[in-house]
């Protein structure tokens, strides 16, 4: 019992990571119906930019956090205005693979300059203790950076729902979703909209870089890959544009990955992680949360 | 739209920086290369194939450190062949096994070396070997341990051009379960390996034959996926299992995170690997030198081996480098000093003449012992065993072979 509870702390942990990458995948979705692929390494470069902060600046994490956030909020709203704004009228094929080009370019743009070695932050960058607790005749452990990943995760959701429900900004990112032309007509300024849910997505994406180099005590420039993917694949299993449903859709991955690999085999973790996908798609094409094709975000 | 063709300007302008900054970057080592090939007349060419970044950079780039301070050493001694200068030409392969067989034809085709060394790792240096093969060059690896390296599995016959001066997986595999079952006294082991590697995968098997041949029982077994970042769920399934010790044949990068991940789980059993430990960015990737604590791997030297001739290398190479030189460095170094000794035998600088002259090594002395090949290119030499002491190397025990 100790052991299977160990296992969904496991997994509840690797589902915040993948969720907190969903995240910013599921919101960009949402306003403009692109899949942005070069989230993963706009969350590499931010994972970086901190790296140089606290290692070159000597800096405390803190304001790494803040540098790395503000430089890819910025690295993401550029990113849109080169190469997916003027796309924006073209079929969403053509935008799709921008985007993968844009993530090959940053990826092996990011080998060229930082090589291809992996770096790990500071020991005792962030304090982590562990909490051990004796249960059902066994322990379990948990870890104040398991703790503050799982925080984060959920209060990134709760203000990226506020700002998309409440917000004067987050109405013109919904009007802009349903239709940009009359969104336009309304006098809601599209260009500026769409830059906002750019920053916004990459500024959360930085975050979720830092706290996976903290969580595996490596950053590579390779590192937005296979956590890019499987947190697209949540993101599409909780319903893609959805918020909450990134957020389940990652837990459900991470918690998923972690029973299979446990109780089964790792080898047969991934196959098993594109099949579940596979019969989700099958089954409710619009993910867990989805509803019909008519209300986004 | 003047606002967006200054920005457009802008951009422009940054991109053009950035290409000329990493346009630059490159030419350098190029020319160097060129610069060394043209001037080699009284040279002798030997080709320098090594991981220097990627995820295994520290095993090339230290190795090569190794190659190069012995290089200097016997140029400055006045060379080979009398007086003959030797010129290593260094290229990098990013760990990677498609660069590694093109690096490889570089250096013979465009640089006319007449031996090469390296690559560091298996999975390199078997796709580097056709190329030397081919073109009927001697290829020295300085650390690819698994068995085919040096014999043709389909053939079953020895590669007549592959050497390599460090010893193989079985012996290695054989050292780490006697010293797990007699040593620490283990009896219900776990074996955690990288499924995706052919080096992880030959020591798991070795291994596991040798310790339950022993009377010891493998409770629990799991393997990954090369990149795989999270190793938490198959360590819980140890603990689950109630084991007395890990073994872990696998690369630093994945061993520092196996290590972290597991210590933060509460699984502290002692930890036993192998050669692949051998990093100066272990306790780094492990989080901290207490998390290595009871950790143990196989090894081919240990920098505290107080005997003189391994002292003299420390000694030279830390004051040239300003670190203590790892395993690779030592692989390195005693593998130019037996190359330049073998071309000393063969008497000329001749691929043919120098490889009949490697097969020929008997009772080679370097820094991680005394060497002679058996019948498959493949060095009979002592074991070292280290234990993590402190987030430092230390000799533990030597097996002999």
């Amino acid at each position: 019992m100790a052991g299977f509870l160990q296992q969904l702390i496991n997994g509840l942990s690797l589902g915040s990571i993948y969720a907190l990458i969903a995240l910013g995948y599921t919101m960009v979705y949402g306003i403009i119906q692109l899949i942005n692929f070069a989230h993963g390494e706009i969350m590499m470069v931010g994972a970086y930019v901190a790296f140089f902060a606290v290692v070159v600046l000597k800096l405390n994490i803190w304001w790494a956090f803040l540098i790395a956030m503000a430089s890819s909020a910025l690295l993401g709203v550029i990113i849109e205005r080169i190469a997916y704004r003027p796309l924006r009228n073209a079929p969403r094929l053509a935008a799709l693979i921008t985007a993968i080009g844009v993530s090959l370019l940053l990826q092996n743009g990011g080998l060229m300059v930082l090589g291809a070695d992996y770096r790990s932050y500071p020991a005792g960058l962030i304090t982590k203790k562990q909490f051990i607790f004796q249960i059902f005749g066994g322990q379990i452990t948990i870890t104040s950076l398991q703790i503050l990943i799982f925080a984060v995760t959920v209060v990134m959701m709760l203000i990226l729902q506020y700002i998309v429900r409440y917000t004067r900004t987050g109405k013109a990112m919904r009007a802009v979703s349903f239709d940009k032309t009359a969104a336009k007509l309304m006098g809601i300024n599209v260009d500026t909209t769409i830059s906002v849910t750019f920053a916004l997505g990459s500024g959360f994406a930085a975050v979720a870089g830092i706290l996976l180099g903290l969580y595996y005590n490596t950053i590579h420039p390779l590192m937005g890959m296979m956590p890019g993917v499987k947190a697209f694949v949540a993101a599409v299993i909780g319903g893609i544009g959805i918020i909450p449903g990134a957020m389940l859709g990652g837990f459900s991955l991470g918690i998923f990955e972690a029973m299979v690999s446990g109780y089964w085999s790792s080898k047969l973790r991934d196959p098993i992680v594109f099949i579940l996908l596979i019969i989700v798609l099958l089954v409710k094409p619009s993910g867990l949360l989805g509803r019909n094709e008519t209300e986004k975000v | 739209m003047g606002k967006i063709k200054k920005l457009s300007l802008f951009m422009m302008l940054m991109l053009l920086v950035a290409v000329l900054v990493v346009g630059c970057g490159q030419s350098q080592p190029a020319e160097q290369a060129q610069g060394e090939g043209e001037a080699a007349a009284e040279e002798i060419n030997i080709g320098v194939n090594y991981e220097l970044t990627g995820p295994v950079a520290t095993y090339g780039t230290n190795t090569k450190n190794g190659i190069l301070l012995a290089f200097e050493e016997i140029n400055a001694k006045g060379g080979v062949l009398d007086g003959k200068k030797i010129n290593p030409i260094v290229l990098d392969n990013g760990s990677k096994k498609e660069e590694a067989m093109s690096v490889a034809a570089k250096l013979i085709d465009v640089n006319k070396v007449v031996a090469l060394l390296g690559p560091a790792t298996t999975g390199n240096t078997l796709a580097a070997i056709p190329v030397a093969t081919d073109n009927k060059i001697p290829l020295l690896t300085t650390s690819a341990t698994a068995p085919d390296i040096t014999v043709d599995a389909s053939t079953q016959k020895v590669r007549e051009y592959v050497f390599r001066n460090c010893f193989t997986d079985p012996p290695q595999g054989i050292a780490g379960a006697n010293f797990a079952y007699n040593t620490l006294g283990a009896r219900k082991a776990a074996i955690f390996f990288d499924n995706t590697n052919d080096y992880s995968k030959g020591l798991y098997q070795v291994f596991k034959d040798e310790f339950t041949k022993l009377g010891g029982k493998v409770v629990a077994e799991e393997s990954f996926l090369e990149g795989d970042q999270d190793f938490r769920p198959g360590l819980t399934r140890f603990i689950n299992a109630g084991v007395d010790m890990v073994y872990v044949p696998a690369y630093y990068e994945q061993v520092g995170k196996i290590v972290n991940q597991a210590r933060e789980l509460g699984l502290n059993v002692p930890m036993v690997g192998a050669d692949g430990w051998d990093s100066p960015e272990l306790a780094n990737f492990a989080g901290g030198a207490e998390n290595l604590k009871d950790t143990y791997f196989t090894n081919h030297y240990s920098s505290n081996d107080p005997s003189p001739k391994v002292q003299d290398f420390v000694n030279a190479y830390k004051e040239k480098y300003g670190a203590e030189p790892d395993s690779f460095a030592a692989l390195g170094y005693d593998a130019a000093y037996l190359l330049a000794d073998a071309i000393n035998r063969a008497g000329k600088a001749e691929p043919e003449a120098i490889r009949q002259a490697l097969e020929d090594t008997k009772e080679f002395d370097g820094v991680t012992g005394k060497m002679s090949y058996d019948e498959w290119h493949n060095p009979v030499k002592e074991i070292a065993i280290i234990a993590m002491v402190d987030g430092k190397q230390t000799l533990k025990e030597k097996i002999k072979p």
